[in-house]
């Protein structure tokens, strides 16, 4: 390849699918597959005579996004019609904002390789109506299915601040975590609910001068691979064709792109941006929506703690690895989940390792979350401070755990009904320990001989102890004791 | 019978004396001899009236309560969707459109029991000031069927001047009632916009349509706003009863309104034809024997309301029409050769040219580089026009002057002309600029005996007063118990 220096400039436009009852302006809901043109109304199919009503969960849930977006909501935003003739949209036109969007101007914070974070700029978030779907499979003729019509999506377009496929990864998986610990989005990417579209270019120094390669646009990503795969291509494709043609970015030569998704590379779609006009104007149907403090102050009621904001948290003051922090906080369930249970009192590092080595296990298995395997937060604290107690072992509470799951008793209970309550109690323990020592000279010789094999004798010894205790001797009672005997009969 | 008012025959029919059948049966016996020349109606339900007439007949010999309309024969604008029969709009593009749904002011009659009997003819999607605009049929005016009847809602017009409905529905975006009215010598009231729900209307001009009725007096006219007004949930322009609760119209109706002050706008109301002048001079001379005062006003902005308007409505129009493209239903052109000519083709065959003029003519406003010179401009010119008529209320209770330049023009004089007629709205067209109400009374005939009409305006929501504004002339002359 080549040894010029780069730099690779990206933006996103990103449609967000919002997880609303019904639909943007009609009382259909929203769903996923099923036969074709059963989720439609004359309104969504654009009947003659049909007016559109704003749906009001949909507003709330795009100013809440565009709030954790850290966007400047304004008191007044409109709707505007966008027009094109397609045919899978039945009005032939988009019900969508253009020039006074429900928000702009924010910032997302995404998570870096390195640990550190980056804040990518938002320009704009707004709201509008998706269209339907057309397929081809008829022979001559065309099908439309308008399930999807009418389903209200948040555009978010960044400013061009990302430099690198990591990045616009880090930012999918981060706006993902986003819109699903607000609720405002299932965010399935195999199902759209998440579709983007980088625009990507190159800034190339050669012999001291800069020069941009013209933007591509890649339409339609619906995978994190797909996404980060098409800035990556597009990288060395951009270098070689500059190399080649020495061609830079200039009006007229933007280029769509569709993503290959077999062999991994970017496919040109359409040469030239067409001058498209969708002579845009502000929707008579509909009337402006007027944001006051009470209904603002409101929505910001149901903000939460954002990811990062709680990964850090987690960090910071739970003292957690940036990896655990990363994975609890990966959906807010189990965030809540682990956060509670510390809440109680539990050891931070202790409630991690019992969730992250069994609980998220669970919770995979079950294509649930962690939180939702029917264990309550004060049984999870109980479980993590018995193991701290010494009251069971770290195999214990994985037992317990997994029975709590089927079981409407406590951890306490579940421990000695399974008998998985460590012995601690000195007295009873010394007896096997006498027994051992008794009945293994060799050993204990060993042991005391300070040599290489006394280590092992010492380990030895130790599982005997635990055999006879039928696991449920607390090791370091068992440790101090041995070592005490062995000592004492020095 | 057909010489009943409404309330006076709604009345009968409630109390048992007359038969809701019998009534729909002489409108159908009316409509049997005159349709043929009159051509007021797109299509009529017989068996489906009288099917209704028979229920309603029965509710009431059961002593059940009944409506405002109970067993009244009316007709609708055919641009107002019913689950039953055909919504044209009088386009070939919808010419075999059979709407899944009814209309919100359709639901009102039916809750009111009133019978509808038919759907009207009407300009292409409501474009036109004559009625010769339809794709599908010619409707001549009553008076004299060498004339139009005016339009956009000739048809309604003339179904009650033709004593072929009791009552009807229009609707109303530059003067689609008013103008007819007068032409036809009825009562006709475009409501304040947002008073009556719009769901259900095919959309010409969205944020200038406004459904209003016709009636043979402006008791009728009352009765029938009393029916149709009222906020829509599925209409987000529909004013809710918090902001504007709904008046009754009929209650006071007949209750001069006192210390009564007249707007009028002097070299505005010189541009209209010396008889037209003469007879609105009289009627507000008869005001002023009623103890009115006659102020007399400038509304500077009025006379670039034809300008703005037919930027705004044709704007809109554009975008309103887009989804009639042969894809989803309406007319499909036979054999395209691909998907740019279903729609290219099936528009191209079955838009009338006006309809096609309007929707360039919006195409082009709304496009790019364009935007600002006309379409927000024309805008700018509304919020002036606004503000004349807000000046106006200040000074005076109401505003009158002519509907039209004219009375009813003949059939054919104007088509070659599309700025001719355009022009011919030059009364009406501000009142939908402005959303304010306004109402055509019948004031006389001219040398040919055709009628004149009045037009008043008063300030928005306040319906109940223009009516009885209205009322208060119509009670001292008998111009609208002439028939043609
Ligand atoms: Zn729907």
């Amino acid at each position: 390849m080549s040894e010029l220096e780069y730099k690779v400039i990206v933006g996103l436009e990103i449609h967000v699918q919002l997880a609303t009852r019904t639909k943007m302006f009609c009382s259909c809901g929203l769903g996923f597959g099923g036969e074709a043109n059963t989720r439609v109304c004359p309104v969504c199919i654009g009947m003659p005579g049909v007016l559109p009503v704003m749906n009001k969960q949909a507003f709330e849930y795009s100013v809440l996004a565009a709030l954790a977006l850290n966007c400047n909501i304004p008191s007044f935003t409109k709707w505007d019609r966008k027009s094109y003739y397609y045919p899978d949209l039945p009005k032939n036109y988009q019900i969508s904002q253009y020039d006074l969007p429900m928000s702009e101007h924010g910032y997302i914070e995404i998570p870096l390789e390195d640990g550190t974070t980056k804040k990518i700029r938002i320009l704009r978030a707004h709201l509008e109506e998706d269209a339907g779907k057309n397929t081809h499979t008829f022979g001559n003729f065309s099908a439309i299915d308008l399930n999807r019509t009418g389903t209200p999506l948040l555009e978010i377009v960044t400013e061009p601040d990302l430099s690198s496929g990591a990045e616009v990864k880090a930012l999918a998986v981060e706006l993902q975590r986003i819109v699903r610990y607000l609720g405002v989005s299932h965010g399935d990417m195999q199902k759209g609910h998440m579709r983007f579209e980088p625009n990507i270019n190159l800034e190339i120094i050669k012999e001291g001068k800069a020069y941009r390669t013209p933007i591509t646009e890649v339409k339609n990503l619906n995978s994190f691979r797909a996404l980060e795969g098409s800035v990556k291509y597009e990288t060395v494709r951009q270098l070689d064709e500059f190399m080649e043609t020495g061609v830079t970015f200039g009006m007229g030569n933007k280029r769509t792109f569709g993503w290959d998704d077999v062999n991994e590379c970017t496919v040109l779609q359409r040469e030239k941006e067409e001058a498209h006009d969708y002579r845009y104007f502000p929707d008579p149907d509909l009337v402006p929506v007027e944001m006051n403090d009470e209904w603002l102050a409101e929505i910001k009621g149901q903000l939460c703690e954002l990811p990062i904001q709680k990964q850090q948290r987690f960090v910071d003051e739970y003292k957690l690895s940036e990896y655990d922090a990363a994975v609890l906080t990966g959906d807010r369930a189990t965030a809540e989940f682990f956060d509670g249970a510390v809440k109680l009192g539990a050891d931070a590092k202790r409630v991690c390792n019992i969730l992250t080595q069994t609980g998220l296990k669970m919770a995979n298995e079950k294509g649930c979350s962690a939180a939702e395997l029917g264990v309550s937060v004060e049984n999870l604290a109980t479980l993590a401070k018995m193991v701290d107690a010494g009251d069971i072992n770290a195999n214990a509470a994985t037992k317990i755990f997994e029975e709590m799951t089927a079981s409407d008793k406590g951890p306490a209970v579940l421990a000695g009904k399974l008998n998985l309550v460590q012995k601690s109690d000195a007295g009873e323990i010394e007896g096997f320990v006498d027994e051992v020592l008794g009945a293994n000279a060799e050993a204990v010789a060993e042991a005391k001989s300070g040599s290489k094999k006394s280590k092992k004798a010492m380990g030895f010894l130790m599982g005997q102890v635990m055999q006879k205790s039928k696991g449920q001797a607390n090791p370091q009672v068992v440790s101090q004791l041995l070592n005490k005997k062995l000592g004492e009969s020095e | 019978m057909l010489e009943l008012s409404c309330r006076q025959l709604r009345d009968d029919i409630a109390a048992g004396r007359v038969k809701s059948v019998d009534a729909v049966e002489a409108v159908f016996a009316q409509i049997e001899k005159h349709e043929q020349t009159i051509g007021a109606f797109v299509s009529t339900f017989k068996d489906i009236a009288l099917e209704k007439a028979r229920s309603v007949d029965a509710k009431i010999a059961a002593g059940e309560k009944v409506g405002l309309l109970a067993g009244v024969p009316v007709a609708i604008k055919d641009n107002m969707c019913t689950s039953f029969g055909a919504t044209t709009c009088a386009s070939k593009i919808l010419e075999n459109f059979h709407a899944p749904y009814d209309a919100g002011v359709v639901e009102k009659l039916n809750a009111a029991d009133a019978v509808i009997v038919g759907k009207c003819n009407m300009d292409e999607f409501a474009m036109g000031s004559s009625t010769e605009n339809s794709g599908l049929k010619q409707t001549v005016n009553p008076w004299d069927n060498s004339k139009v009847p005016g339009g956009s809602s000739g048809g309604s017009a003339a179904a009650v001047a033709g004593r072929m409905c009791f009552a009807s529905l229009g609707s109303d975006t530059g003067g689609s009632i008013r103008q007819p009215a007068s032409f036809c010598g009825v009562v006709g009231l475009k409501p304040t916009y947002g008073r009556v729900s719009r769901y259900g209307l095919v959309a010409y001009g969205s944020s200038l349509d406004q459904i209003g009725p016709f009636g043979r007096d402006v008791g009728d006219a009352a009765l029938m706003m009393n029916v149709i007004a009222g906020h829509d949930e599925r209409d987000s322009t529909s004013v809710g009863a918090d902001i504007a609760p709904v008046a009754d119209c009929l209650v006071d109706l007949d209750k001069p309104v006192e210390g009564l002050k007249i707007a009028v706008v002097p070299q505005f109301n010189a541009g209209a034809s010396d008889e037209v002048q003469a007879a609105i001079t009289a009627a507000l001379e008869a005001y002023k024997g009623m103890g009115a005062e006659i102020v007399e006003i400038e509304m500077p902005h009025i006379d670039y309301a034809i300008a703005a308007y037919y930027v705004i409505a044709t704007a809109e129009a554009s975008s309103n029409l887009a989804r009639y493209d042969g894809v989803h239903y309406g007319h499909r052109t036979a054999d395209p050769k691909d998907y740019f000519e279903v729609y290219s083709k099936s528009r191209a065959e079955a838009f009338g040219d006006e309809v096609k003029r309007r929707i360039m003519l919006g195409t082009y406003v709304l496009s790019s580089g364009y935007y600002d010179a006309y379409y927000l401009k024309a805008l700018k010119v509304r919020n002036l026009i606004r503000g004349d008529f807000t000046a106006a209320f200040e000074k005076a209770d109401c505003i009158m002057m002519p509907v039209s330049p004219t009375t009813a023009f003949g059939i054919g004089e104007k088509t070659d002309d599309p700025m001719q007629m355009y022009l011919a709205d030059i009364y009406t067209i501000a009142a939908n600029l402005a959303g304010v109400p306004g109402v055509s009374v019948p004031c006389g005939f001219d040398s040919g005996n055709m009628p004149i009409g009045l037009q008043i305006f008063t300030p928005a929501f306040t319906e109940d007063k223009l009516l009885r504004i209205a009322r208060m002339y119509e009670k001292e002359h008998q111009w609208h118990t002439k028939v043609p």
